[in-house]
This record gives C-alpha cells, structure tokens and sequence, in this order.
C-alpha cells in the first residue's frame, strides 16, 4: 500500500507539469484548431530563462518562476503574431506545418546559442531541499511546491476565464467566431490572450520541471510534450478542466505502468489508452460529442 | 490523364535538378580528381562524420570538439611529415540519422577523396557507413561504437580461439572498420567482477537505458558475468533516453534486497537516477561504465549524492600521466570546461589518425589500413592501447570511486 | 489530345527518365553518392505521394506513416539478411509491404470513425505503438537494431518501385474507388449522402497508403545497410508530412517536386551543422507563410506547363 501511495504521489507531480502543458495545447486548440507544435518548445525555453535567472541574475526561486513566465508569455504571443496570424484563413495544415517549423526554430536556435549540451540547476537550499515523511510515504518540498504552484495557476485560469471579459471573450471566440466577431469581440486581441496564457502556464512548467528534475536541454520539450497534447486529447481537446483530468490521468498512469515493471512498454501503454478512449468517447473523457452538421 | 503526364514532366525536372545539383558538388576544389597529385601531396585529407544536430548531437559535437584539438595541435607543430592534416571543409553533419551517415560517408570517400572517416560516435550510425569503407577502400573510425560486432562478427572454435580465414585475418572481420574504445562486453564483464570480487556483492539490481545499444550490451554482459560468478539479478529495470523521472521504479526497487545497483546508461539520466535513488534512502554501492565519466554527472546528481559510486572508465583524472595532465589542462584552456569522455576520446581518434598516417607508406586509403593495424603502443589520453587483430585496441581499465562527487580511488581492472 | 496519346507519352518520359540515369550511372558521372541522394529521394517520393493520396487526395489526416514505414523495413531486412538474393528482396518487400496493409487495413477499421485531428493523433499512437514493439521484440534485436542488412538496391529496383508507385497512385486515383475518396474529401457527409460507404474507402485508401509506405521501408532496409525503430519516429512521420504539405496537398508532381527540393537543400546544408536545421525550419515557415497551399497546390505540373504550350502555339499561328 505504501508503495502504491508512493507511486501515486510520483504521479501527482509528473501529472502536474503535464496538465499545465496540456492547458496550452488545448486552449491554442480551442480557439484557432490548431495543434501547436511549438508548444512544447516553450516549455523548454521558459526552463532555459528560469535557469539563467538562477544561475546568471542569482534571482531566487520566485522571481525566476515570474520572469520565466513573462518571458515565455511574450515569446508566445510573438510568434502568434509573425508565424501564425498571416495564416488565419489558410489551409489548417499549412498552419500546422508552420508550427512544426516554429518548433524546429526554437530547438535548433537554442543548440546554436546554448549548445546541445544538458544544463543542470542549481541545486535547492534551504526549505526546498527538504523532505518529510508522513505516513510511511517519501514527500519532497519540491513536489509540494509543484502540486500547490500548479494548483494556484488553475485556480488563476477559472477566474481569468470565468470571471473576467477577456476570458468571456476567449470562450465565446472558441465557440464561435463568426457571431463573436459580430458582437464586437475583438478576435485579434482574443487570440493573443488565448496564447499569453498558454505560453506562460508552458512556462511555469519549464521551470517547475527544471527545479525538480534539475537537467534541461534544447530537446526537453519533445517527449513531454507529446505526453501534454495526447492528455488534452483523452481529456477533450479544447476543454480545459478535461486538459487538467487527462494531465493527471497520463501522469499517473505513466508512473504505475513504469512503477509495476512495465517501463518498456510505458508509452505503447499510454497511446494504446489514447486510441481506445478515442474509439469509446471520440470527444474525450469530458468531451461532449457532437454529430456532424450538414 | 493530366496526373500521368504531370508524373513525367516531374521526373525530367528531378533529372536536371538533380544534375544541377551534383554538377555544384563536383566542382568546388578543382584538384579534388585523385589523380592530380600536386595539391593531394600538400595535405592530408580526413572527414568528419559526426552527429551535429539531431537526437544525439551532444555525443558527435563533444567527439568532435576533441577532435579539432587535437588535429589544430598536430597543424600547428607543422602537421604529419610535413604535411597539414586539411579538416575543415570535410566535416559534415549526419543529423542523427543512420542513413544519412551512409550518405555523408559516401559523400566524404567519393567526392572529397578523403583518407579517412572518424565517426559516427554511436554504433548504429557508425556500423551503417562500414559497407561504404569496405566498398571505397578508405578506413572509418570511431572513438565510442562500441557495441560488440562493429568491427566484425567473430566466430570462435571449441577451445576458444579466434577462426582465422585463409588470408590469416579474423573471419567476419570488417577489414575497414577500426575503433579505440572499449567493447560492451568487456565493460559489463569488467564491472560484474569488481562487483563481485571487490564488492563482494551477491545480489544485483540493473536499471537499463533501453533506447541504446550501449546500455542493453553492457546490461546483457553484466548480467551473464555477475551469474556465473555466483550472483543473483534480483531485478532488471528498463528506461528510455531523455527520460527524468525514475521515481517510479526506483520506489518499486526499494522494496526489494540487494547490494548493489548497475547502471549502463549515460550520466544525463545515470545523475538523476543517483540523485533520486539517494533521496528515497536507497544507499547501496552504484555502478557504471563510461557513460558515466561527464562533469554534468556531478551537477545532476549532486555531491552528496554521488557516495559509493564506481565506473570504468578509459583513464582518471587523478593519473599522473603526463599525456593526460596535458590534454586536461589544454582542453581547459581551448574550451573553459572539464572534458569528458567524448571530449578524451575523440582527441585520441584524431592523435590515433595522425599516428598511423605518419607511418602509413603512402596517402591512400589502404596504406593508412595498413598502418592503422600495425598500431602499437599508442600513448593516448584514454590509455596506451595497440590494435589487435579484430581491429579492437588493447588497452587497460581503470575503475574510477567516487566519494562526494569527487574522485578518490582509481583501480586497474583486468578481465580475465 | 487523345487518351492514348498521352499514355504514349508518359510512357515515353518514364522510360527516357530510366535511360537517362541508366546512362549516366555506366558514364560514372552519377557516383556512389549522387545514387544514394537518387535513393533518398525516390524513397521519399514514394512515402510522400501515398502519404498524399491518404492526406492529400482523400482527406484522411495521418501522422502515422513512418510506422508502416517501418513494417516494410523490417520485413524486409529480416527477409534479406536471410536469403540475400533479388528474389529474396523481391518477396521481402512484397511481403513487407502486406504486412503494413494489414496492420493499416487492423488499425484503420476503428480509428477511420475519427475524423481530422483526431485520426491524425490515433495514426500517431499507432506508430508509436508499433515503434515500442519493434524496440521490445527478440526478432528484431530491439534498440540495436539490425545492421549490415546486405545493399540489394540498384537503380532497375528503384525506378521499378517508384515509378511503379506513381503509377499506381494515379491510376487510382482516376479510378472509380479513387474518385470517391476525392468526393469524401471534398464533403464526407455529401459523399455518404450520395450512397458512397465513406469507411469502406477510407479504410481502402488507408492501407494501400500503407502498403506504398512499407514498399518505401523495403527500399530503405536494402540500400542503407541499417535500420532500427528510433528511425521510424514520430519525427519521421512528420517530415513526411512536411513533404507532401511543402508540395502541396492533392497535387503528386508537388509531392515529387518537394522530394527533391528538401533533399537538395538538406545535403547542401550538411557542411554547416550549426546552422542546418535553422535554416531549414525558416525555409518551412517562409513557403508556408508565402505559398500556404504548397509549392504546387493542388495543380500538376502537366497543368502548368500545358497551358504555356497552348498559349506558345496560339501565339506561334497568329504570329505566323
């Protein structure tokens, strides 16, 4: 039991850095249908700001986490504005192959400035490097931190989405363009929004994992990633809470799969859950499904 | 019917397009031809074959920062017999791709006309460009394939010895394919000794980087030694490269006996798997190969991490050599960092070149094999080694412990 | 012109395409390396007009066509490393190419239900799935992989799989069951409206993709000397996609011309590796962001050049 509890709390902060991926991937997705392949490389960046703030400024934990955030809210909205928004009314695949291409970009220019090499943070001091144990059950301060920081930005997300206009406008933009426009939402300054958010969640997400993990490299964001988007997925694309339920769900499934002695088999295990809930409920878990209208 | 005809334009258009574009690759240096022996006899012509970018691109630009040291060294003190070793303009990435080492291996031999290919680093792509130095004549080395049937698959009698073909060469040899590190065999079977004999462990755990096969022909020669002698393999766990998270299993692990934990992997995922094995209170002895020997595995795992830790590694910093206090110390300056295996073994490959190439009777391709075979004594960083007949350096080990992160005892190894 | 003039003629450039090269290998003016960049292409050729037929024409969105890919392969190499003679090839490619039928026709019957982007995600789970078997079997020697797969490839073998390839493609695509994958494209509810059983020719459609694909991993085994499954990742699937976009969607000669535009580009680019793959993602963006709809678009390069003849011949009467 303590050991199935283990796992179970391993997966908590594995699922947690997906779940905020998968916000991302699902928001982008909910209101312009795109796969934003660049996603996960923001990811990666916000890891690699967070470790300059680190080791270069000396900043400490938080202020890293907030630079690294605005840095990555800023590079996202960026290429929003130079690769994506020319294509609005193109073919969606071309818009998905500009995104391959964005995400390419971002590795490959981080090997050129920051080489290949993995980079290693700084180890944890004081508080964050503790540990307790409660119950017979390992818990490290850094996944405290990473469920309670995941959980704050969730939190953020409903009210920035329920309660405010913007977040008013970004559903009803998800929902329907056309009409949102003709009641004067304005869709430009909607998406950017949408990508903002996104980005800074990817982020917060770099970094989160650069602290616990400690390794970061050009090509971190490409696995986990793609573990993020199959989460919106199996959660339903496109909605958030589902984003949020596939994230944890992926995370510890994954743990138990590798826990149990299956950890060759961990991803066929994770698609091959993928494609059955697509076959059973093609919307997602949370999905609601919708015929086709003629 | 617009489709059929669309077809055989395209394929006209991919003719003189792709005439255009071999034309353009013919040309640049126009003594290229082999047989104009003026500018040939001025410089010695070596490739570059090396992951650059791609899935792997920290293991090809690490062999190939040691590499370009080494060869700026030997240009400077005035080259090989006088003759500058040209490099530059023949280095190309493979981007990680085995088919495209074939086709960049292909490239450097026919239309480069170079002596010699060092690379690939991993043994997939390296193994995938010894048809192509078979076929043109021209010798491929690599400093880390090491997966045990690069040079040659090799049949053994009864008694153990090595079946000679008629021409008194290993049958199965890979007559252009040499290499200077050691064989995945002789690591794992090294480590399962000293495990048991220095040790005196009896029960194993072994945690495999799946995704290499590095990792899976060290685990697979460990396990096989380390039961022979005794032992029991209480558990063998897989992982993939990349991955962070080994909470999982090593929770799982906890659970179980044993006193000693091998791990054939490299130091990206070996540091954190030290750091989260010390951090759940899993406090046996650890073990590695080679892959463990990189500065980052101190940065990943943390000092207070890395107690009771063994590797085999090529050579110690702790050797007072004075060939590898020298590289050392010039690596540190040339690059402002500590080097690691790749950086030690890829300086040795371009010192090993140039060595044969000061002997080799003349500049071609099959002189230089020659010369390569009858390698003997090599004071490298990574040991003095000779080439033995399976195109393998003979070389000793060194058993490397960490105390704190820092190295504090060094063993020579013997498998025997 | 008639029907049977322009087969004539194609038939005439196909051959004169085989001649040509044929030639210049015996001149040694195409070398070891111009042949194996000749390789590359075709096989990319081959995986990006069937990936174009699935994607393209039939408006089937897979992102999984490097696992059929790597079915062909492997197939193949397992059947060659044991019987290293053209018949050997011969029947490991066929056979390579049926097993990937099979598992597409197994895979495509529940996941051809989906539709857009979320076919495209079960084809990824797909391939990514075969990849993680590949990697765990005995057979195939997992991470490993198998090595020193004997070369059985020339340039007979490759302009037969090729060309053999195109052919087909188009044929079926003019045929009855092609043009109704063409209607499901355009309007699957109409389509299905219409009386066309959609799955039976997504599922059709899918799995002759895939055998095509499993001819281009047959070829890939038996030229490259060397293959094992993290050569047949999701990466690979992408460029292939990248291919057939770059070329553009619903046109084959864009998904040749792409082919080899990307290859010249990529080996001119391998002498500089800091910045290949910079290059290379800008290159993306910049024809997406200039040709949305690919280099081609959805037109043949007959189209293009057959209007320039008739508006040449026009002027040349009124001229003379």
């Amino acid at each position: 039991m303590d050991v199935f509890l283990q796992q179970l709390i391993n997966g908590l902060s594995l699922g947690s850095i997906y779940a905020l991926v998968a916000l991302g991937y699902t928001m982008v997705y909910g209101i312009i249908k795109l796969i934003n392949f660049a996603h996960c490389d923001l990811y990666m960046v916000g890891a690699y700001i967070g470790y300059l703030c680190m080791t270069h400024a000396g900043l400490g934990f938080f202020p890293s986490l907030l630079l690294s955030m605005a840095g990555c809210m800023l590079l996202g909205v960026l290429i929003e504005k130079i690769a994506y928004k020319p294509l609005r009314n193109a073919p969606r695949i071309s818009l998905l192959i500009t995104a391959i291409g964005m995400s390419l970009l971002l590795e490959y220019g981080m090997m050129f400035f920051f080489s290949p090499n993995v980079r290693t943070y700084p180890p944890m001091t004081g508080l964050m490097a503790r540990s307790f144990t409660v119950g017979g059950v390992l818990l490290s301060m850094q996944q405290v931190v990473i469920w309670l920081i995941t959980l704050a930005l969730m939190l953020l997300l409903q009210y920035l989405v329920h309660r405010t206009r913007a977040g008013r406008a970004m559903r009803a933009v998800s929902l329907d363009k056309d009409a949102a426009r003709l009641m004067g939402i304005d869709i430009d300054a909607t998406i950017s929004y949408t990508f903002a958010i996104g980005s800074a969640l990817a982020g917060a997400a770099g970094m989160l994992v650069g602290v616990y993990y400690n390794t970061i490299n050009p090509l971190m964001g490409v696995l986990p990633g793609l573990k993020a988007f199959v989460a919106a997925v199996v959660g339903g694309i496109g909605i958030i809470p589902g984003a949020m339920a596939g994230g944890y769900l992926i995370g510890i499934v994954e743990v138990l799969v590798s826990g149990y002695g299956f950890s060759m088999y961990r991803d066929a295990i994770v698609f091959a859950l993928l494609i059955l809930i697509l076959i059973v409920r093609p919307a997602g878990l949370l999905g609601k499904h919708e015929g086709e209208k003629v | 019917m617009k489709k059929f005809l669309s077809l055989l334009l395209v394929c006209c258009l991919l003719l003189t397009l792709f005439a255009a574009c071999t034309k353009k690759d013919d040309t640049p240096p126009p003594a290229d031809d082999g047989d104009n022996e003026t500018p040939a006899a001025e410089t010695l012509k070596i490739g570059i074959n090396y992951e650059r970018s791609g899935g792997v691109a920290t293991y090809g630009n690490s062999s190939v920062d040691g590499i370009l040291m080494a060869f700026e060294q030997i240009n400077a003190a005035g080259g090989v017999n006088g003759k500058l070793i040209e490099y530059e303009e023949h280095s190309m990435d493979n981007g990680s791709d085995s088919a495209e080492a074939t086709t960049v291996a292909t490239r450097l031999m026919t239309q480069h006309q170079v002596l010699a290919v060092l690379g690939p680093a991993t043994s997939g792509a390296f193994k995938a460009t010894i048809p192509v130095a078979n076929k043109n004549k021209v010798p491929v080395i690599s400093g880390s394939a090491t997966a045990d049937d690069v040079t040659g698959n090799f049949q053994y009698d009864e008694e153990g010895n090595l079946v000679l073909d008629t021409d008194g060469k290993p049958s199965g040899l890979q007559e252009y394919a040499f290499r200077i590190c050691f064989s995945d065999s002789y690591q794992g079977t090294a480590m399962a000794m000293f495990a048991a004999n220095d040790l005196k462990a009896t029960k194993a755990v072994v945690i495999t980087d799946t995704s290499s096969d590095y990792g899976k022909g060290l685990a697979r020669n460990f396990v096989a030694t380390f039961v022979e002698g005794g032992g029991t393999v209480v558990a063998q766990e897989g992982y993939v490269k990349d991955e962070t998270n080994f909470n999982a299993v090593l929770t799982r692990l906890k659970g179980l006996d044993f006193d000693v934990i091998f791990i054939p992997g490299y130091y990206n995922e070996a540091g954190l798997i030290i750091k989260q094995a010390r951090a759940l209170g899993i406090d046996v002895p650890v073990l590695g190969a080679d892959g463990f020997d990189s500065p980052d595995l101190l940065s990943l795992a943390g000092a207070e991490a890395l107690n009771d830790i063994y590797f085999s590694n090529h050579y110690s910093s702790l050797s007072e050599d004075p060939v590898v206090t020298k590289f050392i110390a010039d690596f540190k300056a040339r690059y402002n960092r500590e080097p690691d295996a790749f950086n030690a073994l890829g300086y040795d490959l371009g010192m090993f070149v140039a060595d044969a190439l000061g002997r080799a009777a003349e500049a071609t391709g099959e002189a230089l094999k020659v010369a390569l075979e009858e390698t003997d004594g090599f004071a490298g960083v990574t040991g003095r080694f000779s080439v033995d007949a399976q195109h393998n350096p003979v070389k000793a080990l060194v058993v490397i412990g960490l105390e704190n992160g820092v190295q504090v005892s060094s063993v020579n190894a013997s498998v025997s | 012109m008639g029907k049977h003039k322009k087969r004539i003629l194609q038939l005439a450039f196909f051959a004169a395409t085989y001649l040509a090269v044929a030639a210049l290998i015996r001149a040694g003016t195409i070398n070891d390396f111009s042949f194996a960049v000749i390789v590359t292409i075709c096989i990319n050729i081959i995986l990006s007009s069937s990936l174009n037929m699935v994607t393209g024409f039939a408006g089937q969105f897979s992102l999984g066509h490097a696992g059929f890919m790597s079915i062909g392969a492997y197939v193949c190499a397992l059947t060659i490393l044991r019987r290293p003679t053209p018949l050997g090839f011969l029947l490991g490619m066929l056979g390579g190419a049926l097993l990937a039928a099979l598992v597409g026709l197994l895979v495509g019957l529940p996941t051809l239900r989906l539709r857009g982007d979320y076919l495209a995600i079960a084809t990824l789970g797909m391939a990514e799935i075969i990849r993680v078997v590949f990697l765990n079997l005995e057979i195939t020697n997992g991470a490993a992989g198998l090595s020193f797969i004997p070369q059985l490839v020339d340039w007979n073998w490759l302009f037969a799989a090729t060309a053999g390839t195109l052919l087909l493609i188009a044929n079926f695509l003019n045929s009855s069951p092609g043009r109704a994958c063409i209607a499901i494209q355009e309007d699957e509810v109409a389509a299905e409206a219409v009386g066309v059983n959609t799955l039976r020719y997504k599922v059709t459609v899918f799995s002759l993709g895939a055998f095509f694909a499993g001819i281009g991993g047959a070829l890939y085994a038996a030229y490259f000397y060397f293959i094992k499954p993290d050569l047949f990742g999701f990466s690979r699937s992408v460029d292939i996609l990248v291919i057939v976009v770059v070329g553009g969607m619903g046109s084959l000669s864009g998904s040749v011309v792409a082919s080899v535009l990307l290859m010249v580009v990529s080996t001119a680019l391998q002498a500089y590796p800091a910045l290949r793959m910079i290059l290379y993602s800008l290159l993306l963006v910049a024809v997406m962001l200039f040709r949305p709809q690919g280099l081609m678009g959805s037109k043949e390069v007959a189209d293009l050049v057959f209007t320039r003849f008739r508006r040449a011949e026009k002027t040349e009467k009124q001229g003379g």
